[in-house]
């Protein structure tokens, strides 16, 4: 139970060092956004996957009927605040790559940086 | 004063951003930014005033009692930092009406006015509200627009700056939220008063101290604080002089605060130090950030670059005060946290009064300034003495009160370093000045001083500069009265 | 007008002049008409201090709390009486000697140069009439900072340079050093008020004590402790009116005078007489007293063997405080006013050659006497002083500063003083000697029509000189007043 019942913790893991290992090892600019949603994303299931509770039900009042265990909702209301924060960012950050590349020709960063050392 | 007052803090400013974006003409909407940020200084004066005479203020948001519903606190430590953000807001905007004219394209001019009000309505957001996912929200929005406002920059390296910004920011950002998920998970409460109670008795489980390491790594990286700062010497560099003027004395300063608030209200001075040995990790790297950042601004040829470094530096200094755990530390760190915004506030507004008229800020362009704008390199002389901690300036002030924190413990070899720093700062900021005053102007002589509504808002922050070195009463007992309240110890 | 008003009018007075200067920039005549008329009514008010502080009074003017515990406030007493009283005087006479020599050397930027004149006086009234450390670290830095522009005046690449060195050396002292002693002083005694006895005695262990003592000897780089007295040299580039207040006067002064203070009034004699590091500090004056006057001789530019002069009679004064007695205090304190008219009177000699002949080595000055008498009959005076002969003033405090060692049981500091007075007799008299009675060598003419300097600036002169010959016949008001300092 231990080990393989945290298997959601295990999956957060996973997916935040992947997320984390492409922003850090990749040059292209858009690998890094991509990379960074992968990170944000994990830290969503981290959250909604903290939130379930085995044998809840939906979180929707049910009348007239006592002792009913609910899911909780609002680790699912955060996230869908942290969603909408994430896709801004992407938004902020593909808009940028967009001026770089029409600034510097390239969105490579290693390239970048190049051109600007020479300057 | 209105009980709603603490909402209408941020709602007023955040109603005014899609204002200011729809009015399509530039002086027009630089109105409604001017018009939010008075509005926004109006109302933290009366809540700093509310608070130091009456009591802390707990605003319940939609009637929602805590801690189901979102609280709104406001304290000494915050409603100070809330007078200091608008402050600095209500005195660089109409500094922004000439400067951003001059290096903006028009159609882009509304637009610049929305995201500058956005990011104080993010920055005040953070400082004012009691819930710690709301701290996370207003971090994004002030986040997400300074980043726009970044890149809005004249150099093509502003748009570099601003990715790199974006990048680390947002991981620093998504740490943050793992902390909060993590102290959610163990206690089920999002309120911070609520968590102060409940974080006690989880302490020995070890999810704790593990949201407590990513929160402080998360705030630092949005802290810029040794050796976290990668982004901000570019950042700084190459935004517009506006921009500059406005974060460098805004942004990392609500980050310090963000810190405060975790550290002494959530989590505790007993968890913080005595447990997670917090100070251990703190006061070397502030003294770091100290001495190799002032040495790193020694050798930049480039002003504006030149001062980023030097707020990395001056970043320690008040990350040293709050991990001296004192009252006088925790003062001194306060303390620094309005002068420091007073002292970079003035010199990067006289760098763009630099910037307007010789249209560079490398330090061969400043040759002879001082003859030719002798107003503008006055303020950069009053700031930069300011900067040193010259008696009579705020600086002074600062270190009178961090080296006094630091001998207070004994802990005298931080005290000859903190002192260290001010000498490294001489050798930075006399760079510039023997440039501007010895050397002859280069150039067809068509430099002329500044104009009026340039130099106006940066000698109210110079002139602020030294009133506040002058009589610091009010300054430092605020600072005292908030460091004793964070510490939980009588006045 | 109360004393009290009086004292804050010392500081303000020269802050308005300096306004006044700057806006009568473009009138020369009415701009110098301004300094002087300052300069008079500067020295009227510290005179008028002169009865109430005899009577025993200690008019104070608080001017505002900084932070809760320290303010910045002003305080007339006998020392800094004294170093006000000096300070505004030879004001008056400086300026009068710039007069000749900045427009006899048509020297740039002259409205710059009275502007920053009258703003270091002020700060140095400033550091004068401060009421606690605050006020006097504020006052000291200004100061600093103040006299630079005037260091750097000429705006060459080597006045850069010299204006590196100094703000370098004493801003580096200042805020490592002294501001650390102040701060650490605030927090053993939570006070930074001058009180007589001190306020330090029982808030730290003695060793404690020994160090902020040694912080505050060489955190006060204005006195030339070495080795920070490398700044003085350097500051020989400016102009000589320059180096001759503020370096013979203000700004050196100001120095010995805060280590003087701080013995009497933040230490106290008592406390001092017991820490360890007081008679090491006195032997760190020794050393420096000797090993300047070496280098001294060294010297063949005027101003530089006078800069190192100098050195060495400022640690005559630092020695006189770490005897930690009463005589070395009334000794020191009388140098105070000795060498400032003695060696203003040499400077204003180098400088007048400089102006009249063009000469400032002195291997080239032999024969100059002949043809410029007054200037060199002066320059012999002030060297008298210098040395600590009779008939010149300094003859008393050298004879004070003896008796403090004889009290204080250090022979050898004694031997210290006479050996000094021996080097000094023969770097110093060299140049009125060779004036005198030097020849030229073989083949060389002097150009002709080599006459005395322009006659404000010989004036000036001849009133230091006469006051220095006066001071010997008249000690006793001097005497008087530094003695209110250590009541018996």
């Amino acid at each position: 139970m231990k080990i393989l019942g945290l298997y959601n913790y295990w999956i957060v893991i996973g997916l935040m060092m992947i997320g984390f290992y492409t922003m850090i090892s990749r040059g292209n600019l858009v690998k890094k956004l991509v990379g960074l949603s992968v990170f944000q994303t994990s830290v969503m299931i981290l959250y909604i996957s903290m939130g379930k509770i085995l044998g809840g039900t939906a979180p929707i009042l049910i009348e007239g009927r006592e002792n009913v265990v609910y899911t909780n909702p609002i680790p699912s209301v955060l996230i869908l605040t942290a969603i909408v924060v994430g896709v801004a960012t992407l938004a902020v950050g593909l808009a940028l790559v967009v001026r770089i590349k029409e600034a510097y020709g390239t969105i490579e960063e290693d390239e970048i940086h190049e051109q600007d050392d020479v300057m | 004063m209105s009980p709603h007052l603490p909402v209408l803090q941020v709602v007023v400013p955040l109603l005014a951003a899609p204002v200011a974006a729809l009015v399509r003409r530039p002086r027009l909407s630089w109105l409604v930014a001017f018009l939010a940020a008075l509005w926004a200084f109006g109302s933290a004066v009366t809540l700093l005033h509310h608070v130091l005479s009456v009591g802390p203020i707990s605003y319940h948001i939609g009637d929602w009692a805590p801690p189901w519903g979102i609280e709104y606190r406001v304290d000494q430590v915050n409603a100070f930092v809330l007078v200091i953000v608008s402050g600095i807001a209500a005195v660089v905007l109409p500094y922004a009406r000439a400067s951003v004219e001059w290096e903006i394209e028009n159609e882009r001019i509304p637009l610049f006015y929305t995201a500058l009000i956005l990011c104080m309505t993010g920055l005040l957001g953070i400082t004012v509200t009691g819930d710690v996912f709301n701290v996370f929200v207003f971090l994004e929005i002030s986040s997400l627009s300074a980043y726009a406002l970044i890149a809005m920059g004249q150099d093509r390296r502003a748009l570099t700056a601003a990715y790199q910004y974006l990048i680390m920011g947002s991981v620093g950002a998504t740490f943050i939220v793992i902390g909060i998920g993590l102290m959610y998970v163990m206690t089920g409460t999002l309120n911070m008063a609520d968590l102060a109670q409940r974080l006690p008795a989880m302490e020995a489980n070890r999810t704790i101290p593990v949201a407590f390491a990513f929160l402080t790594v998360g705030i630092s990286l949005k802290l810029a604080l040794f050796p976290l700062h990668l982004w901000l010497p570019n950042a700084y560099a190459y935004a517009p002089s506006t921009v500059t003027a406005f974060i460098a004395s805004t942004a990392t300063k609500v980050a310090v605060y963000m810190l405060l608030r975790f550290i002494f209200t959530v989590f505790g001075v007993a968890f913080s130090f005595d447990v997670m040995n917090l100070d251990r990790i703190l006061t070397p790297l502030a003294l770091a950030a100290i001495v190799f950042m002032s040495l790193s601004a020694i050798y930049q040829p480039n002003v504006k670059r030149l001062l980023a470094y030097s707020s990395v530096a001056q970043i320690g200094y008040m990350v040293l005060g709050i991990s001296l755990a004192s009252v006088l530390g925790v003062a001194a760190g306060i303390l620094h946290l309005f002068n420091h915004a007073l002292i970079k506030g003035a010199l990067f507004m006289a760098m763009g009064c630099v910037m307007y008229r010789v249209g560079s800020v490398r330090i061969e362009a400043m040759a002879g300034l001082g003859r030719t704008m002798p107003f503008t390199m006055a303020a950069f002389v009053v700031g930069g003495l300011s900067l040193i901690g010259v008696p009579l300036t705020v600086g002074f002030i600062s270190k009178l009160y961090l080296v006094r924190a630091a001998l207070e413990q004994g802990m005298w070899p931080v005290a000859v370093l903190v002192l260290v720093g001010s000498l490294l700062a001489v050798i930075y900021v006399w760079k510039v000045v023997e440039v501007a005053y010895f050397r002859q102007p280069i150039g067809d002589g068509s430099i002329r001083e500044a104009p009026l509504s340039l130099l106006i808002p940066t000698w109210v922050l110079v002139l602020a500069n030294i009133w506040f070195g002058i009589d610091a009463k009010l300054t430092a007992g605020v600072a005292i009265r908030a460091a004793q309240a964070l510490l939980g110890v009588g006045s | 007008m109360s004393p009290s008003a009086l004292v804050g009018l010392a500081v303000a007075l020269p802050l308005a002049g300096a306004g006044l200067v700057l806006a009568l920039g473009k009138w020369p005549n009415l701009r110098e008409a301004a300094t002087l008329a300052t300069g008079i009514a500067l020295f009227a008010s510290v005179v008028s201090l002169l009865g109430p502080v005899r009577a025993g009074l200690r008019p104070t003017l608080t001017l505002m709390e900084v932070v809760p515990g320290l303010s910045l406030g002003f305080q007339a007493e006998p020392l800094g009486l004294l170093f006000a009283l000096v300070a505004s005087f030879l004001w008056v006479v400086t300026s009068l000697y710039s007069i000749g020599y900045m427009r006899g050397h048509h020297e740039e930027h002259q409205t710059r140069f009275y502007t920053f004149f009258a703003i270091s006086i002020a700060s140095a009234m400033g550091v004068a009439f401060s009421a606690n450390l605050f006020t006097l670290f504020a006052f000291y830095e200004a100061l600093t900072l103040c006299t630079f522009p005037l260091v750097t005046h000429h705006g060459t690449e080597k006045a850069r340079r010299a204006g590196r060195i100094y703000l370098g050396i004493l801003l580096t002292t200042s805020v490592a050093f002294q501001l650390l002693a102040i701060i650490w002083t605030w927090q053993l005694a939570g006070t930074l008020d001058f009180r007589p006895g001190g306020i330090l005695a029982g808030t730290a262990s003695k060793g404690v004590l020994s160090v902020l003592l040694v912080l505050f000897v060489f955190g006060v780089g204005k006195a030339a402790v070495m080795p920070f007295h490398r700044w003085l040299p350097a500051a020989m580039v400016a102009p000589t009116p320059v180096s001759a207040l503020l370096h013979a006067v203000a700004v050196v002064k100001a120095g010995v005078f805060t280590i003087l203070k701080v013995a009497v009034y933040v230490f106290g004699l008592d406390l001092m007489g017991t820490l360890a590091a007081t008679p090491w500090m006195a032997w760190v004056a020794a050393t420096t007293i000797i090993l300047a006057s070496l280098v001294a001789f060294t010297k063949d530019n005027l101003k530089a063997r006078l800069a190192y002069s100098t050195i060495s009679q400022l640690s005559y004064i630092v020695l006189g405080a770490m005897l930690a007695n009463r005589w070395g205090i009334i000794g020191g304190g009388m140098h105070i006013a000795m060498h400032a008219f003695g060696k203003i009177t040499l400077f204003f000699g180098a400088g007048a050659v400089l102006v009249a002949a063009h000469e400032t080595e002195i291997s080239r000055m032999h024969g100059l006497g002949r043809t410029m008498p007054i200037t060199f009959g002066a320059f012999f005076i002030g060297a008298l002083s210098i040395v600590g002969v009779p008939p010149a003033g300094g003859a008393w405090s050298k004879w004070f500063l003896g008796l403090g060692t004889l009290e204080a049981g250090q022979i050898w500091l004694l031997a210290v003083l006479m050996l000094s007075s021996l080097l000094t007799l023969v770097y110093l008299l060299e140049v009125p000697a060779r004036a005198f009675f030097g020849m030229p060598p073989e083949g060389e003419v002097r150009p002709e029509g080599i006459h005395e300097a322009p006659w404000p600036s010989v004036l000036a002169l001849v009133i230091t000189a006469v006051v220095t010959l006066v001071l010997f016949v008249h000690p006793g008001p001097v005497f008087d007043l530094v003695s209110l300092v250590v009541p018996r």
